[in-house]
């Protein structure tokens, strides 16, 4: 009988020790991010400035699909998730396909160069970019000098090119990070694997498509789902390598967000509206991402 | 005899892979070898399209910290990024072990709850932190600074999927030998798990070093920026000098660099361990 009551309060001790363990990291979520959502989901049913706000219900919701602006950087930030995803992804899985090879010399040399951009900081590669861009900068140098152009291009002056110029920063900037996770993904995997399928004659491409790609789907789903996030929060670029121009035609929903709140006149609430749209898309992209990722097993 | 023969047909046969990634490789690190370049010339010499480092290094460094507080935005940044970094790691890293470890029904709801955190954008949720923070006085603070950015379910979730390989044997036999739960956590789990915390320490202070939009919100005053802040600063001047940008550049990006070399096989081991 004792024992057994001492046995008992052991495993209460422990479950106690457990929740205790999880308690300080759940709340710093619920206080630092579950809570300000639900107060911007609030605020984006208010319209006013400084502290005197009164709920006037969608209007802001209103206001968002009619201001040109944000439309623009609406379909903007598809553009970039459209085209740099998925490029990214693929030259990431490539790279990653490469260098998990036991024959391959110079292989952490490799695995370092392409990695390292990820050590860059956001503003600092943009600003890398903006410059290597520029109207006298390297690119353009190089090209006037292979004649290909007469006089330096403005790169960042055109709304198409100065695009293609943050998609190719992002790629440059993001491919390496991913390839870490796939490179984990592969050496999770048997390599006996890839040495049956050699032994049945299967080509590179075939134990690609047959064997990479299916074993490293829920790495790819995880890579898919950061990279949606990360592209359709997209900021520190749109901020410092073209400033969202030239007039607006590069500009991200966050970069229009930041400047409706905290430049010029300050206005919260249309702001909150524009961020909660964001959420929600990022929600529902999320889901799917999910959803498809289930049915295929 | 066969095997030299086979061994140069192999590596014959990879020869596309060596181009391919050694033209990957270059374009990875050209523009960092630009950046030295460019920090090391004058604004002639690189908008003549110089690669070549040049003599005018201390003259930039010199411009920079005539116009900039390098040494402040230095000194903030390294307080922001190391107090994000041993708070994340100490909480996150007792989260992962206590929904791994101590795993029951309502444990994995509670994450499944958690994990949602990973799609509220920070757009979102700086607005009204932005309002809490002033109410609390907060802004312009380093604990401003770290209060949103010490707990991330990602990190929870790293160190969860790691656990997951951690013996419970070692568990049950540091029970017997009388170690209470706490102990168990910082004597077996914490050393076992070695790299684990690299990885994780590198990812989470690359993200606080390389914070922007945050402490863009919070730091209003001009005197608790950080380098990332300094350096976007710098381009946003009447005269764009090239070179003394890149120099500030430069010193933003060594910080990074030299945690990720110096972690970096611990890096790839934890990495490994999390995709599992």
């Amino acid at each position: 009988m004792e024992s057994k009551k001492k046995g008992m309060s052991l495993l209460a001790k422990q479950r106690a020790a457990g929740w205790a363990f999880l308690t300080p990291a759940t709340l710093m979520i619920v206080v630092m991010s579950f809570y300000p959502m639900v107060r911007a989901f609030l605020l984006s049913l208010q319209t006013g400035r400084g502290t005197n706000y009164t709920f006037t219900g969608i209007s802001n919701y209103a206001r968002m699909f009619e201001d040109r602006v944000f439309l623009r950087s609406v379909t903007n930030t598809f553009f970039y998730l459209a085209i740099q995803v998925p490029i990214m992804l693929i030259l990431a899985i490539l790279l990653a396909q490469l260098l998990n090879n036991r024959d391959l010399k110079f292989k952490g040399l490799f695995r370092t160069c392409v990695f390292l951009p990820c050590a860059t900081s956001l503003v600092s590669y943009a600003i890398i970019f903006r410059f290597l861009f520029a109207q006298d900068g390297l690119i353009n140098n190089a090209l006037v000098a292979l004649g290909i152009f007469s006089e330096g291009y403005n790169f960042l002056g055109n709304a198409g090119t100065a695009k293609m110029v943050i998609i190719i920063a992002l790629i440059w900037r993001w491919t390496g990070y991913n390839m870490v996770f796939y490179l984990a993904g592969l050496q999770n995997i048997e390599y006996s694997v890839y040495e049956a399928a050699k032994i049945d004659g299967a080509n590179g491409w075939r134990t690609f498509w047959s064997i990479t790609v299916p074993l490293l789907k829920p790495t790819i789903i995880m890579t898919f789902i950061m990279s949606i996030n990360g592209t359709l929060q997209l900021f520190d670029e749109s901020v410092n390598l073209t400033n969202g121009g030239p007039a607006n035609a590069t500009i991200t929903m966050s970069h229009y967000i930041y400047n409706t709140c905290f430049l010029r006149a300050p206005n919260f609430g249309y702001g909150s509206a524009m961020a909660f749209f964001v959420f929600i898309i990022v929600a529902i992209l999320a889901f799917i991402n999910l959803k498809v990722g289930d049915t295929r097993d | 005899m066969t095997e030299p023969k086979n061994r140069s047909m192999i590596q014959r046969r990879l020869i596309p892979t060596y181009i391919f990634l050694t033209i990957f490789s270059i374009i990875s690190i050209f523009p960092f070898l630009w950046m030295i370049s460019a920090a090391t010339n004058n604004y002639i010499d690189i908008s003549k399209g110089r690669l070549l480092p040049g003599k005018y290094a201390v003259e930039n460094f010199k411009n920079l910290v005539a116009q900039q507080p390098l040494a402040r935005a230095m000194t903030n940044s390294f307080v922001y990024a190391i107090a994000v970094t041993v708070i994340c790691l100490l909480i996150c890293s007792l989260a992962g072990y206590g929904f791994e470890i101590y795993h029951d029904k309502w444990k994995d709801k509670l994450f499944s709850i958690l994990l949602l955190a990973m799609m509220v954008p920070q757009v979102a949720t700086m607005i009204p932190l932005f309002q809490m923070f002033s109410t609390a006085k907060l802004l312009n603070t380093a604990v401003g600074f770290f209060l949103p950015m010490i707990s991330t379910p990602f990190m929870i979730m790293m160190f969860r999927q790691n656990a997951r390989a951690f013996p419970i044997d070692i568990i049950e036999a540091a029970r017997i030998d009388g170690l209470n739960e706490l102990q168990i956590f910082y004597r077996m789990f914490f050393p076992t798990m070695r790299s684990t915390y690299a990885a994780a320490a590198v990812i989470t202070f690359m993200n606080a070093w390389n914070a922007y939009l945050w402490p863009k919100v919070i730091m209003t005053d001009g005197k608790s920026l950080n380098m990332v802040m300094l350096i976007a600063n710098t381009i946003g001047g009447y005269k764009i000098d090239y070179g003394m940008i890149m120099m500030g550049v430069l010193f933003c990006s060594i910080p990074t660099m030299v945690v990720f070399f110096v972690l970096q096989k611990q890096f790839a081991e934890g990495i490994t361990g999390a995709v599992k």
